[in-house]
Parts: structure tokens; sequence; C-alpha cells
């Protein structure tokens, strides 16, 4: 089954007070299976998180469709969902997560993942327990559970940003460079948590600029320059 | 799936002034106003839709028609034409609820809504203790029994936060953030499932502000209470709400998820309060 299918996609910027419009992206065609992992690569400006941030609904787009196949509607065009219904879907089926952590103010990291159960439906006592087992899986030191995240070093917002997405079991997690300003250790615990996702069938878009790092992982590559997917993560990634 | 939303409005329009034949309608303004006869177009065609549980953020500029339009929602002020529609009330559903009677209008008022007011003294009387304040919402709810008044007050008072030996204090020794908590408990107090609050924040220290932003937000989670909340600052709107609409001069101009609305605005007003933010 085809899990988002991305046809013709673009995007352009207008800023009005220097009456100036960007083409920030155009003529993106790919499409991912339920289960895969595509990598996107291409150079800075090119358009990465552009793509992404469309299929989110952090940007509108203004040409082509982004087809998603919801477990909720059936198919359905992220370019033309209605506020609700994205509201809805980012909820319960995708997810997103960035290097930047963009939560709350003065809420801890323990309340940041109850919240992302409770929003579901969750009860207290659910939330509360499978909070506690996503941080410990994501390897969050104890001691930080319950102090506010906006001090914490990269890797630990990462982990934090991503225990939050994840407790939610999305059917599709968008990744924008996650590994970017890691170490290598860091890094080597990202691409496990990718592989345990994957392990349990979700459906993943990442964005890469080291994607090699991800062989084995990553099923297929598209790349902006040549406008292709690829099956070979090597390949891809030469030029 | 077709979800159903609590309130719709419909081209709500409030103008203060006759209007004349330069203007009528809405022409040759100069932002919501008409230099010939001194019309005031406050509010023109604004629709939405509210939906169960969710926090819709309203943002525009002094003067745009925010509270204007508040009024009109609670049956402050008259409106000059529009419709809102409570369908989720099956004695109302699919009539417009500004043409009903006015004894009909108190009614939903007390039973449907709460409102928390841009200044305190329009949503308090100074002079009754605050445990008084909020007992005579609940008379007018249709509550009579003292005891249960009493009890229903303090918890109220008590869920936000203001302690236990200052309940029977009058408003008017409290500070800003203490007073819009009290009319905030006062708005809560009739079990409404439908909150209005216009500029809650507004002229509060920065520490204040986050408390009852919390407040509110902790409301939300915990009730489940759909909300519209107006604000001038954008930064208000940022924290509570899913959905946003961006008023200028009275009208709608752009409406979107509020993280859209912030990354990716597409009005050059919008875009211009956005950058003022960053
Ligand atoms: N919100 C925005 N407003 C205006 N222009 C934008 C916005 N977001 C992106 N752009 C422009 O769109 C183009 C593509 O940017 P994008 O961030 O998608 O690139 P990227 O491939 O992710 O780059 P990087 O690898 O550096 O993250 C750039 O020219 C950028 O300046
Ligand atoms: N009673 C009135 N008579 C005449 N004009 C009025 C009256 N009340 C409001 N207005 C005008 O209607 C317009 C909208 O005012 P309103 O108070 O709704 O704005 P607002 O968006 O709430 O502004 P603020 O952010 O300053 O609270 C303004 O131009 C105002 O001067
Ligand atoms: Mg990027
Ligand atoms: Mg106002
Ligand atoms: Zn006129």
């Amino acid at each position: 089954m085809t899990m988002l299918d991305i046809r013709n996609f673009g995007k352009q910027f207008t800023i009005h007070h220097l009456e100036k419009t960007i083409q920030a992206v155009e003529g993106v065609n790919f499409s991912i299976e339920e289960g895969e992992f595509l990598g996107i690569v291409g150079r800075s400006g090119s358009g990465k998180s552009t793509v992404l941030k469309s299929i989110y609904r952090s940007y509108l787009s203004d040409a082509g469709a982004i087809l998603y196949d919801s477990a909720r509607y059936g198919k359905v065009n992220l370019a033309k969902a209605t506020e609700r219904e994205m509201l809805y879907l980012r909820k319960y089926e995708i997810g997103y997560v960035s290097q930047f952590l963009n939560v709350m103010p003065r809420t801890t990291s323990r309340e940041l993942v109850e919240k992302a159960l409770l929003e579901m439906g969750e009860t207290e006592e659910a939330a509360r327990c499978e909070a506690e087992k996503a941080l410990d899986h994501f390897e969050l030191d104890e001691a930080l559970w319950d102090t506010y995240p906006n001090t914490f070093s990269g890797g630990e917002k990462l982990r934090l940003n991503i225990a939050i997405a994840t407790v939610k079991k999305p059917r599709l997690l968008l990744l924008d460079e996650p590994t970017a300003s890691l170490d290598y250790a860091s890094k080597m615990k990202v691409r496990e948590i990718i592989e345990k996702l994957k392990a349990n069938g979700t459906t993943l878009l990442g964005i890469f600029h080291d994607i090699e790092f991800m062989e084995g992982v990553c099923d297929k590559v598209y790349d902006m320059r040549t406008r292709k997917v690829t099956q070979e993560v090597a390949i891809a990634s030469e030029g | 799936m077709h979800e159903a939303p609590l309130l719709r409005v419909r081209d709500l329009t409030k103008q203060f002034g006759e209007a004349c034949s330069s203007c009528d309608g809405g022409e040759n303004l100069e932002k919501n106003y008409c230099p010939t006869c001194g019309t005031v177009y406050a509010c023109q065609n604004i629709s939405f839709d509210l939906y169960p549980g969710e926090i819709l953020g309203i943002v525009g500029e002094s003067g745009s028609g925010k509270s204007s339009m508040m009024q009109c929602l609670y049956f402050d002020s008259e409106v000059t034409s529009g419709a809102v529609y409570l369908d989720h009330i099956p004695a109302l559903a699919g009539k417009n609820v500004f043409a009903l009677s006015s004894q009909q209008k108190r009614a939903i008022r007390n039973q449907q809504y709460g409102m928390v007011y841009q200044n305190p003294i329009r949503g308090l009387k100074m002079d009754f203790s605050s445990v008084g304040n909020i007992a005579e919402k609940l008379i007018a709810a249709g509550n009579r029994h003292v005891g249960d008044m009493e009890a229903v007050s303090k918890s109220l008072l008590e869920h936000v936060h203001i302690p236990l030996f200052r309940m029977k204090e009058e408003p008017r020794n409290f500070s800003g953030g203490m007073q819009q908590r009290v009319q905030i408990a006062k708005a809560l107090s009739n079990n409404p499932p439908i909150l209005f609050l216009d500029e809650v924040t507004t002229g509060l220290d920065l520490s204040v502000q986050a408390n009852v932003l919390d407040l509110i937000k902790g409301i939300q989670r915990d009730l489940g209470i759909s909300m519209i909340v107006v604000s001038h600052d954008l930064a208000v709107i940022r924290m509570l709400a899913d959905r946003t609409i961006v008023m200028l001069n009275g009208s709608i101009i752009e409406d979107g998820l509020t993280d859209q609305i912030l990354e990716d605005p597409q009005h050059a007003y919008t875009q211009q309060l956005v950058y003022s933010l960053l």
C-alpha cells in the first residue's frame, strides 16, 4: 500500500514588504510504501525542509498534491485537508521531529510526553506509565524527567522530541535532520531508534545530510538534485 | 467523517453609525471608518466555526474589531446583521440566536456562555466579595441553594489559585492578575460549554501573564471547554490556540493552523505581525 504519494509538489514564498516571491521548490515527485523508510538528500536551500513542513502543513503548498492514506479518512490530499482534519492527523497519525524543540514553556519533559498521550484520550494512569517507558526507552536521564527542557543539550532535546512524537505510535513519522549537531554516540542511538520504529511498522520520511550513516535502515533515497529516487544509499550520496 | 461545530458564526457585521450613500455596505472607507458620515464598520462579515474542545485564537491590532465581535457574540451589544447557530442544542438547531427574544438570549448566556472581559470592571462587581460575584452568576443560571453556591464558589476560586482567606474580599483590593482569575472563576461557574476570553493577559506582568495562560491551558485540558481567545499579542495566541484567525479593520484576512500562521503567513499584515514577534 502506498502511504504517501507526492505529485508535482511546488511551493513559493511571497514576502510582501520586499515585494519578492521566492520559488522554494518545484516538481517534486516521490512515493513511500507502508513501512518503508525514504531518505531525502540535497544541498542546503534545495527545499528539503519545505517538503516536510508542507506535508505537516506548517507550510501551505501551492502546487501539486500530497496524497496520504489515512487510517481515519482514507486518501486525503494534505495540501487541501481542513484545519480540523490536519489537527486530527497530527494528534493520531503523523508525527514530526526536528532538532529544534518547540514545546509549551514551563512544562517538564514528563508532562510533555504525558500530554501527547492524554490528548489522544489515554487515561492519566496509562499516560503516566507509557511516558515513563518512553523516557526510559530513549535513554533520557531520569534526573531530567521533571525539569524543563529549555536547558537540555542538543542530543537530550532530540531524544525528548522523539519520545514525544513516538509515544503516539504515528503511522508516518517525518524527521528533519534529527542527527544534525550530534556526536557519534548520539547519532548511533538515533539510528537504533529508527531501526526500532521501522521494526514496529512505522513509515518514515527523513532528511539526512549524511545519509550513508543510515545505510541498511533506509530503503530508498530521493535526491533533490536529480529529482530521482534510487534504491541505494551509497549511489545517491556520491554527487 | 464530518465533525459538527459547537458554534457557527456567519457574516457577523457590526457598525456604529447610520451609514450614508458613500459608504453603504462598507465602501470607500479609511480603514474601518467612513470619512463622509463617520460610521465605524467595526466588524464586517465575520464567519467562522468553533469546534468542541478547541481554543480558537483571534489576533489583530487595536481597533480591528475583536472586542466588538465578542460583545455581539455575548449579546452585550446588538449586531447590525449576521447569524450565530448553536446546533448542538436541539431546540435551537438551524435557528439564528441573534433573532431570539431577549429572554431566550439571557438563557443562552447563562447556560452556554462564560465571558472574561478585557476590563475586569465590566466583568466583576468590584464592591461585592469574590464569592458574591460568583454566586450572582450561579443565581442567574438558576441556582438557589446557598450552601451549594458557597461550596462551588470556593472550589472555583481555589481552582484559580485565590487563597481561601481572601475569598470574602472585594476584587477591587486585588491585583490585575487576581482580578482576571476571579473573572475566570466566575465565567466557569455555570459550567459553560463555550468560553469567551478578551485580552485576558493584557496589562499584566510577564510572570503573572504566564500564570494566567497556564491556568487557561489547564482548563481546556481538564474540562474540555471550547474557547475563543482574543488578543492583539501573537505570543499569547501561540501559547494557547490550535487554530488562529487574523483580523484587520473589521474583516478576517487570514486563518489557519497556528503554527502555519506563524511559519508561513500569507497576508502582508500577518507577515508584519509575525516578523515583529521574532
Ligand atoms: N518560511 C519561509 N519563508 C520564506 N522563505 C523560506 C521559508 N522557508 C524556506 N524558505 C526558502 O525556501 C528555500 C528552501 O528552504 P529549505 O529550508 O526547504 O531548504 P533545505 O533544503 O531544508 O536546506 P537546509 O539543508 O539548509 O536545511 C530557501 O531558499 C529558503 O530561504
Ligand atoms: N460604542 C462605540 N461607538 C463607536 N465606535 C466604537 C464603539 N465601540 C467600538 N468602536 C470602534 O469600533 C472599532 C473596533 O473596536 P474594538 O474595541 O472592537 O477593537 P479591538 O480589536 O477590541 O481593539 P483593542 O485591541 O484595542 O481592544 C474601533 O474603531 C472603535 O473605535
Ligand atoms: Mg532544512
Ligand atoms: Mg478589545
Ligand atoms: Zn458613510
